[in-house]
């Protein structure tokens, strides 16, 4: 165990050696600044570049989602809207339809009403005139039977009495 | 499950590392008198099994020449750093050393393994940047940028991003680089001839350095000299500043030595199993044992190295961004600017 430790010493596992240590640091640095040069700045760069692409299309498909998702939303919107609206019209057309359809219900009556009475007037016209002529006739036959009447029945003797009569009267009325 | 069989298994190694030592420390002097010119030709030669230099000696062994070296050193010629670089049966290849000023900076086997891991690093790399230079946003990557980017994405957004949060791109290039490398030596040690650049404290201590540096930078950067003087207090009442200051220095240090001894140890010891599996054999001299023992139990661990390779790396980069996020944390910053301002 003992020597073990004595050669390990003595070997100079430990011993510094300053030409290895130059070396080291010559050939570290070269190689650090040719690699910078040669390979780590266009490897990382391309990586960056290629980090920020994926960044960016990561961004842009969330974007279009977005916006896919506010065209739908809107295009429901809109869908709903037409739907209300569509509804409207066809409340709005039967109502006006129904109201329509009682106006000239209504219009139709009261037109029919207005005739009715327009006839009824001109009937009971018609009558009143139908009767006039009725009457004109019946008294002038009346005024012909009488006549014929009159004319059958009157003698000399009595009419004149009558004038007698009447001279009398005239004659009175005059005093 | 498998987080406990991991527990178990390293249970288990931490009984073999010890039972391992103590073996190779009973045949040591068994093997080492017999072997003492050996040695010091050895050691002068720094060559790991040393056939060529010791050919005088192996005709009394003959064919066992291969383990009459003390195990011991052995393993660690294989896990220490040298000027050789040993193809075993083929020959060697002897690295030139080269001393500036009176600093040796030869290259050494770790150097060479290092520079063999950066060069893989930048030829990976370089075509897969080159890949995505050449694409647009719309075409997805294929083949190896294909496979890198789960990686780089990895340590991008789990490792930078949850630990330093806003501003982590600034230091991405650093983990991300700390990653592939510390990756990609851990990785080549494993490989047949390869050597371990991040199994040698001199490698984990100066990248660790850069972390500690970074996480500093970032520090003053964040909260201004203030703000960094702030944060040494801790927060506390003046009269605690005596014991408070010195203790979150101390803290300041242990966060890159506990990187640098993390990365080192873990690396190192996985070699030093293998190794010491395979010598049991060697010392008990049994051909059941290899079959039994060394064999498998050293592919087990091959196995789990392979993990520790990845894992390690990971670990290094995610605590360099877990310190780099604490040292920039703002939430803290205020905490301790209230506290001051009250006192």
């Amino acid at each position: 165990m003992l020597t073990s430790g004595i050669i390990l010493l003595s070997g100079g596992l430990l011993s510094p050696n300053p030409g290895l240590i130059f070396w080291t640091a010559v050939t570290f640095v070269i190689v650090l600044l040719i690699l910078k040069q040669l390979a780590w700045g266009p490897i990382i760069s391309a990586l960056e570049e290629r980090e920020k692409g994926i960044q960016s299309s990561i961004d842009r498909a969330h974007s279009a989602k977005d916006e896919a998702e506010a065209i739908l939303r809107k295009n429901r919107e809109l869908l709903a809207k037409a739907d209300l609206e569509s509804e409207r019209i066809i409340r709005e057309g039967k109502d006006y339809g129904e109201k329509l359809r009682q106006e000239m219900t209504e219009k139709a009556q009261a037109e029919a009403k207005k005739m009715i009475t327009l006839a009824k007037e001109e009937i009971e016209q018609e009558k009143r005139r139908a009767l006039d002529v009725l009457r004109n006739e019946v008294a002038d036959l009346a005024i012909m039977g009488v006549e014929k009447i009159i004319k059958s029945s009157l003698d000399a003797d009595t009419q004149k009495k009558i004038v007698d009569s009447m001279i009398q009267d005239l004659a009175s009325k005059r005093n | 499950m498998k987080p406990v069989i991991v527990k178990q298994s390293k249970a288990f190694l931490k009984v073999l590392a010890l039972c391992v030592p103590l073996l190779m420390n009973v045949d040591a002097p068994l093997f080492a008198s017999p072997e003492q010119p050996v040695a010091a030709v050895h050691d002068s030669a720094a060559v790991m099994a040393g056939e060529a230099a010791a050919s005088h000696e192996a005709e009394a062994h003959g064919a066992e020449a291969g383990h009459s070296d003390k195990p011991g050193e052995v393993i660690m010629h294989h896990i220490l750093d040298s000027n050789v670089f040993a193809f075993e049966p083929f020959g060697e290849v002897h690295l030139p050393k080269i001393v500036i000023g009176g600093f040796d900076i030869s290259i050494t086997k770790h150097v060479v393994m290092m520079w063999l891991s950066a060069a893989i690093v930048l030829l990976v790399f370089g075509s897969v940047g080159s890949s995505y230079r050449k694409m647009t946003p719309k075409n997805a990557p294929k083949g190896l940028a294909n496979a890198m980017e789960a990686l780089v994405e990895f340590i991008r957004l789990d490792v930078a991003k949850s630990n330093i949060g806003p501003g982590y791109e600034k230091h991405l290039p650093y983990l991300l680089t700390v990653f592939f490398f510390i990756l990609l030596c851990n990785v080549l040690g494993l490989v047949p001839y390869g050597a371990t650049a991040t199994g040698n404290v001199n490698v984990t201590l100066t990248l660790a350095v850069f972390t500690f540096f970074i996480t500093q930078t970032a520090s003053l950067k964040a909260h201004g000299i203030k703000g960094y003087l702030a944060h040494l207090t801790a927060g506390t009442h003046w009269s605690l500043w005596i014991i408070m200051i010195p203790i979150e220095i101390i803290g300041l240090f242990t966060k890159p030595f506990a990187l640098t001894v993390r990365l080192f140890a873990n690396m190192t010891a996985g070699h030093i199993v293998i190794l010491s599996l395979i010598f049991i054999s060697f010392i008990l001299k049994s051909y059941i044992v290899a079959v039994a023992v060394s064999v498998p139990f050293s592919i087990f661990i091959y196995l789990l190295e392979i993990f520790v390779a990845f894992l390690q790396a990971f670990i290094f980069t995610m605590l360099s961004a877990l310190f780099i996020g604490l040292a920039t944390a703002h939430e803290g910053h205020e905490e301790h600017e209230a506290g001051v301002a009250h006192h």
